[in-house]
């Protein structure tokens, strides 16, 4: 009997995207539903009652929540192919450890840089570039995170890429000239297949957020 | 050759003693290395230069940081005794769910218990108790979270009881009347050694949290 996978998801979310590259990476065929985050659908509700957020991965019917343990249960069920964790058990903490660092430390000043100004905004910039340099740092000589190959640290901050030109715009700053070998990586990851299907236009991610801006009655 | 395995943690620290109870449930041996965090010692600063906190492992020379990090590593390396995580690819995915929800909200929802007046006050004890409820539907009538047995969601909750005396103390609310269950877990969970030799002594946690009030400027 065939696997039914079903995605709830919005196509703007970096946290979205990454299940995206995980099941592409895989080769899983599955049904991607958009949700509308303003009016959550019962299914949406039923399946993640706990934080009512996409994505939900819904396997046969049983849902799994939360991008990161996501990524790991596909990197679990479809072992055998295009593994995302290492199989040594240090070098799969310190993919954990790394995968956390961009969940607890770069959405939140990304946002402000896009959603605030004046003093706000330009502490927001200062902090955001510290982390991507941190990040810088930590890639180092590597043509991954991963090291020779793609896996779960990659996953979990190139869905970010496609909200740099957001963060880029409004912060007036460049990514490239703060950080080159970040951005030299972000290429060498957009050069993979499950990579550029899965993230959306930068361009259309900035029109999305002028258009937020204008409903929350952000200036 | 043994294993050299460090633990660099602080008394106090909730998410240490989830290192503490992970450790002797696997019957490791382990040097304990109290870290005094208003003043940090170069090892402490070595070994988790990104975040400088507390809890760190050093295995053989090799830190890992992050508490659940730190757990799941322990529960692979040590694999061949008292498993943490289920075997089963999707409970191990809402094993760390709940974990992370742990860690999500309640740290957060509890410390506006100990540091805030007022309606500030109230409003983080409904929040506290809504968490702790949840947490208690999500329990049921399993003796564990794990279900049969103790596993990775009894270590990452099981730590904050250490801080329920002073959270009912400061907050002037009883866990017990408000989550009988949760409570019946709790007195379940302390009849394990590795429970009771990790938690801290919940008078001296009170004493503690008294104190950090007053360097606070909390009447």
């Amino acid at each position: 009997m065939a696997d039914e996978v079903i995605l709830l998801d919005l196509w703007s979310s970096m946290f979205g995207m990454r299940v995206r590259v995980a099941l592409a990476e895989k080769g899983i065929e599955y049904e991607y539903k958009e949700q509308d985050l303003r009016n959550k659908s019962p299914l949406l509700l039923e399946m993640n009652p706990i934080h009512k957020k996409i994505p939900v991965l819904i396997h046969n019917g049983k849902p799994i929540c939360e991008s990161l343990i996501i990524v790991q249960y596909i990197d679990e069920v479809w072992h055998h192919k295009a593994p995302l964790l290492p199989s040594d058990p240090y070098q799969r903490a310190q993919a954990r450890f790394w995968a956390d660092y961009v969940d607890k430390k770069v959405y939140a000043p990304g946002r402000k840089i896009w959603a605030t100004k004046g003093d706000e905004q330009e502490e927001a910039k200062k902090e955001f570039i510290e982390i991507l340099k941190v990040l810088e740092g930590e890639l180092g000589e590597k043509p991954y995170f991963g090291g020779e190959s793609f896996g779960f640290v990659d996953i979990s901050f190139v869905t970010f890429s496609c909200w740099f030109h957001v963060y880029e715009t409004f912060g007036n700053f460049s990514i490239e000239k703060e950080c080159p070998k970040l951005m030299a990586w972000v290429k060498r990851c957009q050069e993979r297949e499950s990579v550029f299907k899965s993230l959306p236009d930068e361009k259309k991610v900035l029109e999305f957020v002028y258009f937020l801006k204008k409903i929350f009655g952000i200036e | 050759m043994a294993d050299q395995v460090i633990l660099l943690d602080f008394w106090a620290s909730m998410f240490g003693m989830r290192v503490r109870i992970a450790l002797a449930e696997k019957g490791v041996h382990y040097e304990y290395k109290e870290q005094d965090l208003r003043n940090k010692s170069p090892l402490l600063l070595q070994m988790n230069p990104i975040h400088k906190k507390i809890p760190v492992l050093i295995h053989n020379g090799k830190h890992i940081c992050e508490s659940l990090i730190i757990v799941q590593y322990i529960d692979e390396v040590w694999h061949d005794k008292a498993p943490l995580l289920p075997s089963d690819p999707y409970q191990r995915a809402q094993a760390r769910f709940w974990a992370d929800y742990v860690d999500k909200k309640l740290y957060d929802t509890g410390r506006k218990v100990w540091t805030t007046k007022g309606d500030e006050q109230e409003a983080g004890k409904k929040d506290f108790i809504a968490v702790l409820k949840v947490l208690e539907g999500e329990l049921g009538d399993k003796p564990y979270f794990g279900g049969q047995s103790f596993g990775f969601v009894d270590v990452s909750l099981i730590t904050f009881s250490s801080w329920f005396h002073a959270y009912e103390t400061f907050g002037n609310l009883s866990i017990e009347k408000e989550c009988p269950k949760l409570m019946a877990w709790v007195k379940r969970c302390k009849e394990k050694e590795s429970v009771s030799k990790s938690l801290a002594d919940e008078n001296k946690v009170l004493e503690f949290l008294q104190t950090m009030r007053k360097n606070l400027g909390i009447e």
